[in-house]
């Protein structure tokens, strides 16, 4: 069984990362400030303009299964690196044949949403269970936004098309985040939020959000690529070129229960507050560089953290769901399982 | 499983002084250098024994010696460090 790893994250621009043995040494001005054995990672990922990986460290990584990621300093995902495709060309076939085959991708499509759906689902009802007490108007608009969810859940299961569960996608999405502020139980007015906004981010939650999502990303698609199926071909999100829709797809079921809490975490325990921000001429809103590591370690933290899988019925590390769903995925498509278990979290 | 490795080799001789680097070099590839000839290694039961049989084929049992401590899981408990150079912990955030 593959264990949970550490990730490397580099932030320092300027940074050179090199293979030093069996291990990659990261350099800054001519001088070496840490070094880590590969076998002790499952991924790097790297936020600059101006961070570099030698040629033979990445053919070490893609050897050692260690996924590296390029990122801009906001968390955007520019670029990955991978070796020779590897995995099993059969398994990515019938993962290709799903895809062009309505039906069989609105199945697995509906398994992922109505998991999405539900994890949403949970952390309003938590926050409403731990915070509704302070105030009635919001836990009346989480209960009512918990309402709405579990009815498009129901619906969910009934839709024949792709496009019909990209709808009630949408609209759950907009109930959720329109219920969002009411999470939030830190009401300093910097950093209310008022609906999803990216592309850039409008408010310190969304570039908070944006950022934790494209960590996700880089779990997820690592993820993918590690049990042999091609990230770039979705059931749910079109392709694309230089999408990885099929990691996007995946993703959808963590990202409440992974991203939206730790967000919530940091802001509701004032670790991080507005001048963890900055503002650019366009409207953007940022993350402080000095920030962004307060963000990370928090991210590892929330990574170590243990559950028992609802499917597997093990106890697992939170860092290691998206592999473990990854392989569902993987067994679903080869046949020993007659549907995708998507993540459900208690 | 974390377990501590430190080692004394010969160098009088200079396939001593080449066995030296090449010990430190295995070494270097399984965990981190926290004092001159002691390293600290994070490693599952398989990497250990590759990485043992790897240090007993370089060094020399008449004038060399290698020792092993298993520190185990809970190694965090176990090691207390003072003064310069504390290193990092493999299994903690690794932000640079």
């Amino acid at each position: 069984m593959k264990k949970h790893l550490n990730t490397l994250f580099v932030t320092m621009e300027g940074a050179y990362l090199r293979k030093d043995g069996a291990a990659v040494e990261i350099r800054h001005d001519g001088e070496s400030k840490l070094r880590v054995p590969l076998h002790n990672l499952e991924g790097i990922a790297c936020f600059g303009w101006d961070i570099g990986a030698s040629a033979s460290l990445i053919a070490a990584c893609a050897e050692a299964g260690v996924a590296i990621s390029f990122h801009n300093p906001h968390g955007k995902f520019m670029a990955a690196t991978r070796g020779y495709t590897s995995g099993n060309v059969l398994l990515r076939r019938e993962q290709y044949r799903r895809a062009d085959h309505e039906p069989a991708a609105v199945a697995i499509a509906a398994n992922m949403l109505a998991a999405k759906l539900s994890n949403s689902r949970q952390v309003m009802m938590r926050a409403a269970r731990d915070h509704g007490d302070k105030s009635a108007t919001r836990a009346f608009a989480l209960s009512q936004a918990a309402d709405f969810l579990a009815v498009r859940i129901g619906l969910l299961g009934r839709a024949t098309s792709l496009d019909s569960l990209r709808g009630i996608e949408g609209d759950a999405a907009a109930a959720y985040f329109a219920a969002f502020p009411h999470l939030l139980v830190n009401h300093d007015p910097a950093i209310a939020i008022t609906g999803r906004s990216r592309r850039p981010p409008l408010d310190p939650v969304n570039a908070l959000l944006s950022f934790l999502y494209s960590l996700l990303m880089h779990d997820c698609r690592s993820a993918l690529e590690s049990c042999g199926l091609d990230p770039q071909c979705g059931f749910l999100h079109r392709d694309r070129p230089g999408r990885p829709s099929l990691a996007l797809d995946l993703m959808e079921e963590f990202r409440s229960f992974l991203a939206d809490r730790v967000a919530l975490t940091l802001f509701n325990r004032r670790q991080l507050t507005a001048t963890d921000f900055r503002t650019e001429e366009s409207g953007a809103v940022l993350l402080k560089d000095d920030s962004r590591k307060a963000v990370l370690v928090a991210w590892q933290e929330r990574k170590q953290d243990e559950i028992t899988h609802p499917f597997l019925d093990e106890t697992v590390t939170v860092g290691m769901l998206p592999q473990l769903q990854a392989r569902l995925l993987a067994r679903h498509l080869r046949g020993d399982l007659d549907a995708y278990p998507a993540f459900l979290s208690k | 499983m974390y377990i501590l490795v430190t080692y004394d080799v010969a160098t009088v001789t200079p396939a001593g002084k080449s066995r030296l680097r090449r010990t430190a070099k295995a070494c270097l590839d399984y965990g981190q250098r926290v004092q001159n000839s002691v390293f600290e290694c994070k490693v599952d039961p398989a990497q250990l024994v590759a990485f043992k049989a790897r240090l007993l084929a370089i060094i020399d049992p008449q004038t060399d010696s290698l020792r092993f401590y298993h520190l185990g899981s809970n190694w965090q408990h176990r090691v207390e460090h003072y003064g310069a150079d504390p290193g990092y912990d493999v299994e903690g955030p690794l932000v640079v």
